[in-house]
């Protein structure tokens, strides 16, 4: 791996609300051009891990490094230039158009009273086009699907033009079609422009699907982090989430396929 | 949906203009003494670019220059500061049914109010009347204000329902406090009242020249910072994601806008349902963007108080309070588009 592929490094990160530690002395590498997976039971500190590498959360203690600059020294819009999330719940109130709402991820992008620019406006028309809702383009957000309000929500964060995008439980209130169609294109562009993405997620099988590497939290803790053929193994599951799993190669997908029970 | 051509903003930005430019000239003709429109247009060029030979009719200048006018412009930029606080107010809460007093201004006013009128009762004034309830009105609310902020500052984030909660908090201890300085005041009680229910026909010229730069610098800030607070819509965390600022924008916005209010509240006493209905009608002819939101607000506010007070001061027989009139029709007028809303839709 060359050095310039490192973007995330966390050094003996700790982080609590209130009384409650939710991260406890985690220390990983995250490089670029990958997917990496933050697989844990509920609680265990995925959404926390994500606020702090997108820098919505500093760590109580420890250190968040990007690129070589320690996380706090990067302002809000330049980490929003290099780094996009797309939240669970896609929540809009008032009622922007679909359009308005994928204009806002080029905010960073704009001067403060600058208007969209021809350039703008070809990288709002591109992610519009490539996450099918530009023919939803003039309905209002509040009146969409779940489906087509979390690809709204992933094109917006694709306006940003980030380098690394973060997805926090992005497709799991979504039917399997809708979380694969959006994997499956996030996924095209990990592999054909080198984007990074890191995602929490609940299912095993899309993220023995989509994901090059695995971390696994558990009660803020570290359990393990490698790749995914790797670590994705029936005691680590047994460890994470206390159910007894078997992992076999699918033949019909060509990856790893988990089966749980409780033990 | 209705979908919305460009140029949409500016065609209505334009009329709302000229209707609120024709409505200010008929406003000055109306009254006790009857001036065409035109009659009032031609006093007011020859009043401030004087040209030798124009015969003027004194009583009509006075009337136009001295009388009416200060109340007019101080409708217009009071309607207009409401209603922009409003706006930013509903979009900074994400709760359409914000106004500028949630945050608990109007009642830091009233509570300033009420106290220097019951200690003038005590026979422990000062300074005349007229400067002093304005004053400590203001210094009401800037200290409700504050006592709120300071409630809210726990929450590292200043987030909404804190905010909101807070104000609720402040209020009610404000208007028990009122309560008890009504009973103070006695026979006096009448004062306070009528100060409560709000009213601009005590406005002066030095009122104006102190709240035109406040609505232009309090309505730039808050257009400065339109864009972002669009995004805000998106919820704290997808906002912050796109980088903005959410603790700071907050901390500038409301402290901004509830200057503006506490001013306005100053010089007009109470007003309600401007700040509440204008954004919430705008909003739903012309879109949610703030950014063109805050110039329709502050034209339709103006235009909506203008109209209400020329009601009040021209045609209706006895002048009753400007802010009972607004909540009066106001609240109605609201009522009705809610049920429709419901109906057309079946969600607010």
């Amino acid at each position: 791996m060359v050095a310039s592929d490192l973007l995330w490094q966390l050094e003996q990160v700790n982080f609590a609300h209130g009384s409650r530690k939710v991260l406890d002395a985690v220390s990983l590498n995250i490089h670029a051009g990958r997917w990496c997976g933050i697989l844990g039971p509920n609680g265990s500190g995925k959404t926390t891990l994500l606020d702090l590498l997108c820098g919505l959360l500093p760590p109580a203690s420890g250190t968040v490094v990007y690129r070589d600059l320690p996380l706090k020294q990067w302002s809000r819009r330049q980490l929003a230039r290099r780094i996009a999330l797309v939240p669970q719940d896609f929540a809009v109130r008032f009622d922007f158009s679909v359009r308005e709402v994928v204009e806002m991820g080029r905010h960073p992008h704009l001067g403060r009273l600058a208007s969209m620019t021809e350039r703008d406006y070809a990288v709002v028309d591109a992610v519009t086009g490539e996450m099918g809702v530009a023919e939803l383009a003039n309905r209002p957000v509040t009146q969409l699907s779940g489906g087509e309000k979390q690809r709204v929500a992933a094109a917006r964060a694709l306006a940003q033009e980030p380098e690394a995008l973060l997805l926090d439980e992005a497709t799991s209130n979504l039917d399997i079609y809708h979380s694969l169609a959006i994997l499956s294109l996030l996924r095209r562009r990990v592999r054909e422009q080198g984007l990074t993405v890191v995602s929490s997620l609940h299912d095993l099988n899309l993220a023995g699907f989509f994901c090059d590497e695995l971390i696994f939290l558990k009660e803020g803790q570290l359990i393990c982090h490698g790749e995914t053929n790797v670590v994705l193994r029936p005691e680590v599951i047994r460890e994470v989430y206390g159910v007894a799993a078997q992992v076999r190669q699918d033949d019909f997908t060509g990856c790893l396929q988990v089966s749980c029970i409780t033990c | 949906m209705v979908t919305r051509p460009n140029g949409f903003p500016y065609v209505a930005g334009g009329t709302l203009l000229l209707i609120l430019f024709i409505t200010m000239l008929f406003s000055a003709g109306m009254g006790f003494m009857h001036i065409s429109a035109s009659a009032v247009l031609q006093t007011v060029v020859a009043h401030f670019f004087p040209t030798a030979g124009a015969e003027l009719d004194p009583v009509t200048v006075s009337v136009i220059i001295d009388v009416r006018l200060p109340r007019i412009f101080a409708a217009v930029l009071v309607g207009g500061m409401l209603a922009v606080c409003g706006t930013v107010f509903q979009a900074i809460l994400l709760n359409p049914l914000a106004d500028p007093y949630t945050l608990g201004v109007s009642s830091g006013a009233a509570f300033g109010a009420s106290l220097v009128i019951v200690l003038q009762v005590a026979g422990l004034s000062f300074l005349p009347k007229v400067f002093t309830v304005p004053i400590f009105a203001f210094a009401g609310s800037i200290a409700a204000l504050l006592a709120v902020l300071a409630l809210a500052a726990g929450d590292r984030r200043l987030s909404s329902s804190s905010l909101i909660l807070s104000g609720v908090i402040v209020a009610a201890i404000l208007s028990a406090a009122i309560g008890f300085l009504q009973f103070l005041a006695e026979e006096q009680v009448g004062i306070i009242i009528f100060w409560l229910m709000g009213s601009l026909a005590s406005t002066s010229r030095q009122d104006i020249l102190l709240l035109i730069p406040a609505a232009l610098i309090g309505s730039a800030v808050c257009l400065f910072c339109g864009r972002d607070l669009n995004i805000m819509a998106a919820g704290e965390r997808a906002a912050a994601a796109l980088g903005v600022n959410t603790v700071r924008l907050r901390w500038t916005l409301l402290i901004t806008c509830s200057l503006m209010t506490a001013l306005c509240v100053a010089v007009s006493g109470i007003i309600g349902f401007v700040g509440l209905v204008v954004p919430h009608l705008l909003r739903h002819v012309a879109g949610p963007d703030n950014r063109r939101l805050i110039v329709l607000s502050f034209l339709g506010g103006g235009l909506l108080l203008l109209c209400a007070d020329t009601l009040t001061r021209a045609v209706l027989p006895a002048e009753i309070p400007i802010g009972v009139l607004t909540s009066l029709l106001g609240g109605p007028f609201f009522a009705c588009i809610f049920k429709k809303r419901q109906q057309d839709n079946g969600r607010f």
